[in-house]
């Protein structure tokens, strides 16, 4: 602090003045002087950036991105996000019927097996593959072994070494003389290790055989035509064909991501919005009666909402939403409505009763009411006008809650039903197969979390600039 | 103060009559048939199991009483999944591990809380400050499922990594099964309360008493440790409470994904299987356990505070 | 240093409280196996309700009582039916006789006689039991009277001539009686010890007794079980394992295959999430069979539009169980659901399904669509019709609901609705006929293709469809009161034909699973029916 030394002019006295000095600053009313303010905050100018992005998401998003959500694709299941891909147009034809090897007998020789020094079966050799591999089928074949009862064919995503890297046990032969396989069990564009190994019955042999097989992704012709990536007639097998790109990746059924987002952000920003409101509004005017009211109307008001209060929360969401027997074909989205309306009503009533009680009492109030201001006046000139800030407030920071809500009843499989999609929903099937495609978690977990951030933003932005005190300060 | 508490304890009793009577009308409201198995059985054997249960009679008002009186005995009766044990067994074992649980998380949370939110504001608005408050705005921000499991799969590749069990992945009985668990359950509360010590901190550091301390010539570590972090601290002690509620509920999430046995997956196995009398023994014992907390909670203040009249 | 205030004196000393109650830090370090004590840990999926043999009617409720009880048969690993308490036995056309070991024993070192399986058998058939399995000793005199109340429960058709004897007679043929004595509700019960529990048999591990090769020796609720070798039993030489503990109680997939990485747990099932993680790290991956056929269920009742034969097989020429078991559950092992029957289950001399070959499932939409206008014309509807799918709220069901709903858009334009139950009320609706379609599964109770063979009799209760079919139910009646098994095999043909014909249920798949197992235990048994796994004469060896 620097110190100030007096100068001769200050100790001057002052000649008459003509007017009052003129005002500077315009008078700010509450709430643009609260916009000013939270406008100059840059972290809820982000978070209301973010909302706006995310409204444009769920509601213009849908005209752009045109996929439909519902739409299954069983040869792209739970791919990584892509932006290009090319399948191999085929031919679905017959079943293949497989390879038996003529005049060989299907099962050892029973004096060979008994006896106590047989040795492990050899491996079998000749292992190839017939046909073009494709995501559709491989078909594999190789020479019988002799005594062999059976084979047993193995799959791996990368070259086995020992016996216990043979990977997914894909499936037996029960006769020395089946000596073929057709694998089509979730095949992916890639290369596959195949290894075949033989047994006798009673043991396995741990000698295998592999074979490194490249598959390509393939498409039966029906199906591209069905999907409209085809017309009627058009196409032949074996030509190229370049498929629609799924910029989030695909689910556990091959369903689009970005548009299932899209359309699952309807869900849960219709759960996260409209139940605060609806709980708020309610929470508002109830609490608001009992503060005005007062007296014995207010104890009896607040001694409901304190039993509904008492009411543990998740326990009773979840009692409501079983009570509520779901329908077919409902998706269960007005019964968590319902149940969280009914729940979470109490806490608002109270903080707006709070509020009124004590705005009751302030100086202004009194004064407006000595002279003689009708109660309307009082309600909306005073009182809604000095609780708004704080119920807006409560109404930001309830959605996060909301949204959380019906993330939790998708996890404990009480969300909404299939085949609605929503964040909280794809969440959870996602956190299955988090470790193999986590875009399938990370993409709905980061919108909830953006949502939830977002408004929390808001919320922390809003409390400032609504905050008297704050205002004082400045 | 005798006749405040015998009035609160007797608003309590009505409380958790009122919690017993909603559980019971939406118990009853469910559809489906808690005696349904995957095996059709004959009507002789579905009439005894009814009778054995007590379903026979008409619910209301045979069903309802019976239960309210047996309730006021303290005696939740059988429960339907885990035949032959009694409900009050079921919550007496279950009931501690959650609390334990709840307490590990709540000591976490609130000394975490605390030491995060004075540290940032005493670094205000330089890096570690900005850091820590991203990672409590994210904390915030990701469903707890989500930090359950990303928890679960830290700890199995740390162990793996290690060669050694750092801790174990899941289960219950030591205290090294509680940690993890503990710190997801935690995590929401600690970023709360950072937030909110945080702002106190900043309000108390600017405080008359804290610059005459320092102009007494109190070291600084002195006046943080003594001075500003205790009364920073009562804004978070006040919060406490309602944390706890929050955590003792919120356990349903961690104590599934952790394999833990507490009673909040005994109460969401049995909404699955419609165990009647077990849900409706959670709940109420829930309800009037965080009844009762709360009632204590403000006669201790009523106690400590000489500001509250009771009247 | 940090000066405690009071509220901090006492959080501290809370601490130190809630410290000192928990077990020191890391006591032991439990691993999956512990070679030199012999003990082997496993994972639970769930609680087991209970432990009364009588009243058990779940799967892990059987698996822990298959390894503390012994029936008076079993099946040994290769699944051959081997004896238990009983040395012989003989069954005939009207009854059956078992003979039984002199060195059986209870965990309390009393003998196990023909009179504790009395006991338990009629505790069994009693309505005041309550046990939801009485209808398994159908077949057995006055069984089926007593549980319906009316008859003595002394006039059940078994009897104890001899302490070593026990003879039964049957109301009609029960050909496959000696396997069929090897499920749970037929285990022995001392009568002396369970009237002393005063209905709290089987509730705790002081509340049972024990003539298996364990005991169980601690189960804390909802958190661990152990069971011990059981000194008593009779072939405990045959018995390595000295222990087998479930610390574990979790259904959660990803956790199991957690606690199995990090060597806590001998065996952890895999899904399709689960199976890839497996790979990387190059385990070993098991694949069995696990008994169970799956199907959709239509409503056969009156009123209902799937009463149509054109629309079922409309609904059924449009699946192609390849497809389901390939590309939507994505797991190895599923077999294509072609039958009612699975293909484990044995004929007269070969696989059932060797002796009456089910027809190779055809998929044909186009044929489908035609089925489908025919069924409209008959049905008098303008538009497809919209039905209602049951299902249950696990994330597989919910999985293969959406893909059954979106392949019957697209081959007929049908608009199913989903109707996503919780497990009771799903079955309250399957009781009530409140469906059009559901999707359902057998297991077997024994293994005898009956099991599977008479579900569809009308007056059978797990006909949750009310599928009624006269031609059907004599079949079945056939299948039951016969004793050659040619003819049985006959009959069972005759049932698989008529369902198949009629398109009474669609077959879906035959599930298997996948597993990893510890390279030490071995042993181990996976079967069909219960108890599965079956580790109680397993051994380890030291890699």
């Amino acid at each position: 602090m620097s110190a100030y030394t007096p100068r001769p002019e200050d100790f001057a006295p002052l000649g008459a003045q003509d007017a009052a000095p003129v005002l500077v600053r315009p008078s700010l009313s509450y709430w643009a002087d609260a916009r000013a303010r939270l406008l100059r905050n840059p972290r809820a100018v982000g978070s209301l950036a973010l909302l706006a992005l995310l409204g444009l998401f769920t509601t213009v998003g849908p005209l752009f991105w045109t996929v439909d959500p519902s739409t299954q694709n069983l040869d792209r299941i739970s791919e990584p996000p892509n932006l290009s891909a090319e399948a191999l147009l085929i031919d679905r034809g017959q079943r293949w019927p497989g390879v038996e090897a003529e005049g060989w007998p299907s099962a050892p020789d029973p004096a060979w097996l008994a006896s106590p020094t047989r040795t492990a079966l050899d491996a079998p050799e000749g292992l190839s593959v017939v046909g073009t591999p494709h995501t559709w089928s491989v078909r594999l074949r190789w020479s019988p072994v002799e005594n062999a009862a059976g084979y047993q064919i193995y799959r791996n995503r990368y070259r086995p070494t020992a016996l216990n890297e043979l990977g997914l046990p894909l499936g037996d032969r029960w006769s020395g003389a089946e000596v073929s396989y057709e694998d089509a069990l979730a095949l992916e564009p890639g290369v596959y290790w195949y290894s075949v190994t033989a047994t006798d019955g009673l043991r396995e042999s741990p000698h295998f055989q592999t074979l490194r097989v490249e598959v390509e992704r393939a498409l039966p012709l029906n199906a591209a035509r069905k999907a409209g990536l085809l017309a009627p007639g058009d196409g032949e097998p074996g030509q190229r064909l370049s498929l629609p790109a799924h910029p989030l990746g695909t689910d556990y059924l091959g369903r689009d991501m970005l548009s299932r987002l899209m359309h699952g952000a309807r869900t849960s920003l219709f759960i996260g919005l409209l139940a605060p409101l609806l709980y708020v509004l309610f929470g508002t005017a109830y609490g608001a009666a009992a503060g005005f009211f007062g007296g014995r109307a207010d104890a009896v008001l607040m001694r409901l909402a304190d039993f509904v209060v008492a009411l543990p929360f998740l326990l009773f969401m979840i009692l409501f939403r079983v009570a509520s027997g779901v329908e077919a074909g409902e998706s269960g989205i007005t019964a968590i409505l319902v149940a969280m309306v009914l729940l979470l009503w109490p806490a608002t009533a109270r903080l707006v009763r709070g509020q009124i009680l004590q705005i009751r009492e302030e100086g202004y109030v009194q004064a407006a009411r000595l002279l003689g201001a009708p109660q309307r006046y009082l309600i909306f000139r005073h009182m809604i006008p000095n609780t708004l800030g704080v119920i807006l407030v409560t109404l930001t920071f309830a959605i996060p809650t909301a949204i959380f809500t019906e993330a939790f009843l998708s996890f404990i499989g009480m969300g909404v039903a299939p085949p609605t999609p929503s964040w909280g929903s794809m969440c959870f099937e996602g956190l299955k197969s988090m470790l193999n495609s986590p875009h399938e978690l990370f993409f709905p977990a980061l919108m909830i979390s953006l949502t939830v951030l977002a408004f929390n933003l808001l919320g922390d932005g809003l409390r400032d600039a609504l905050d008297a005190r704050m205002r004082a300060r400045e | 103060m005798g006749r405040y508490a015998i009035k609160r304890i007797i608003q309590g009793l009505i409380t958790i009559w009122f919690i017993a009577t909603a559980t019971f009308a939406a118990m009853h409201a469910v559809p489906g048939d808690p005696l349904s198995n995957e095996k059709a059985t004959t009507e002789a054997i579905r009439k005894n199991l009814e009778a054995r249960y007590g379903l026979d009679r008409p619910v209301f008002p045979d069903q309802y009483f019976i239960f309210l009186g047996n309730m006021a005995k303290g005696d939740f009766g059988l429960s339907f999944t885990q035949q032959n044990r009694r409900v009050n067994d079921i919550i007496l074992d279950a009931f501690p591990v959650s609390a334990q649980l709840g307490v590990l998380a709540i000591a976490f949370a609130a000394i975490g809380g605390v030491l995060l939110g004075a540290f940032t504001a005493l670094k205000r608005n330089r890096w570690p400050d900005v850091t820590v408050m991203l990672a409590v705005i994210l904390g915030i921000s990701v469903p707890s499922f989500v930090f359950a499991a990303l928890g679960q799969l830290a700890l199995v590749n740390a162990n793996d990594a290690l060669g050694f069990t750092l801790l174990p992945v899941a289960g219950w009985g030591e205290l090294s099964h509680m940690i993890m668990p503990a710190v997801v359950l935690g995590l929401s509360t600690l970023a709360f309360l950072t937030r909110l010590m945080r702002s106190s901190m900043l309000e108390v550091l600017t405080a008359d008493y804290i610059r005459t301390a320092r102009a007494k010539g109190v070291s600084e570590g002195g006046i943080f440790w003594r001075h500003a972090l205790r009364n920073a601290s009562l804004p978070v002690i006040t919060v406490l409470g309602p944390a706890i509620a929050a955590i003792t509920t919120g356990g349903f999430v961690v104590e599934l994904v952790f394999a833990i046995p507490g009673l909040g997956r005994a109460f969401v196995e049995a909404v699955q299987q419609l165990d009647y009398t077990l849900i409706m023994g959670t709940t109420v014992f829930y309800g009037s356990f965080l009844v009762f907390m709360v009632i204590v909670v403000d006669l201790i203040y009523g106690l400590i505070d000489p500001r509250v009249r009771l009247a | 240093m940090m000066r405690l205030g009071p509220a901090g004196r006492r959080i501290a000393l809370l601490l130190g409280c809630l410290l000192a109650t928990a077990t020191p830090w890391a006591g032991a370090a439990e691993n999956a196996v512990d070679f030199e004590d012999r003990v082997i840990r496993m994972v639970l999926p769930q609680e087991p309700p209970q432990l009364d043999s009588s009243k058990a009617t779940d799967q892990v409720s059987t698996r822990v009582l298959g390894h503390v009880m012994e029936a008076l048969t079993r099946f040994d690993g290769q699944g051959r039916l081997v004896p238990g308490v009983a040395e012989r036995w003989e069954i005939r056309r009207d009854g059956a006789t078992f003979w039984l070991r002199e060195d059986a024993r209870w965990s309390d070192g009393s003998p196990v006689t023909a009179a504790d399986f009395v006991f338990s058998w009629r505790h069994a058939v009693d309505p005041k039991t309550a046990s939801e399995y009485a209808f398994i000793l159908q077949g057995i005199e006055n069984a089926e009277e007593i549980s319906q109340g009316e008859a003595q429960i002394t006039s059940l058709g078994v009897s104890a001539p001899e302490p070593r004897r026990l003879e039964v007679r049957f109301s009609r043929a029960l050909a496959y009686f000696d396997k069929l004595v090897a499920f749970a509700t037929f285990y022995p019960l001392k009568e002396s010890f369970y009237r002393a529990r005063d209905g709290r048999y089987g509730a705790d591990a002081e509340d049972m007794l024990f003539n298996g090769p364990f005991v169980i020796e601690r189960w804390d609720h909802g958190a661990r079980l152990e069971m011990a070798k059981n000194p008593h039993y009779w072939d405990r030489d045959n018995i390595y394992l000295n222990r087998i503990e479930f610390p574990y109680i979790t259904a959660d997939t990803n956790a199991a295959l957690n606690l199995f990485k990090d060597n806590r747990i001998i065996l952890a099932g895999l899904d399709s999430e689960t199976m890839e993680n497996a790979l990387d790290q190059r385990w070993r991956i098991e694949r069995f069979n696990d008994g169970s056929a799956w199907y959709i269920e239509f409503n056969h009742r009156e009123g209902r539009l799937t009463q149509n034969w054109h629309l079922r097989r409309a609904l059924a020429l449009s699946f192609d169980t390849y497809e389901f078991i390939n590309r939507v559950i994505g797991t190895p092992g599923n077999l294509p659901g072609l039958s009612l029957y699975p293909s484990y289950l044995q004929g007269a001399k070969q696989r059932l399904l060797q002796e009456i070959p089910p027809p190779e499932p055809v998929t044909d939409w186009t044929l489908a669509r035609s089925h489908l206008e025919k069924a409209m014309a008959e049905l008098g509807l303008t538009e497809p019709p919209e039905l209602v799918l049951l299902t249950g709220n696990s994330p597989t069901a919910n999985k293969q609901a959406e893909f059954l709903q979106t392949l019957w858009k697209d081959a007929l334009g049908l608009t199913v609705r989903i109707d996503r139950q919780i497990f009771k009320q799903r079955l309250a609706k399957m009781t009530a006929g409140d469906f059009d379609l559901v999707a359902a599964g057998w297991g077997p109770d024994y293994l005898d293709p009956l099991t599977f063979g008479d579900l569809f009799a009308s007056w059978n209760l797990n006909n949750r469809g009310r599928y009624a079919n006269p031609a059907l139910d004599a079949c079945v009646r056939d299948a039951q009161n016969s004793v050659d098994p040619e003819a049985r095999v006959r009959a069972f043909g005759c049932i698989q034909r008529i369902l198949l014909d009629d398109h009474a249920i669609i077959p879906t798949y035959e599930r298997g699973q996948i597993y990893v197992i510890h390279p030490a235990v071995k042993g181990a048994i996976r079967r069909q029916t219960s108890p599965d796994p079956d580790l109680a004469r397993a051994w380890l060896e030291q890699p």
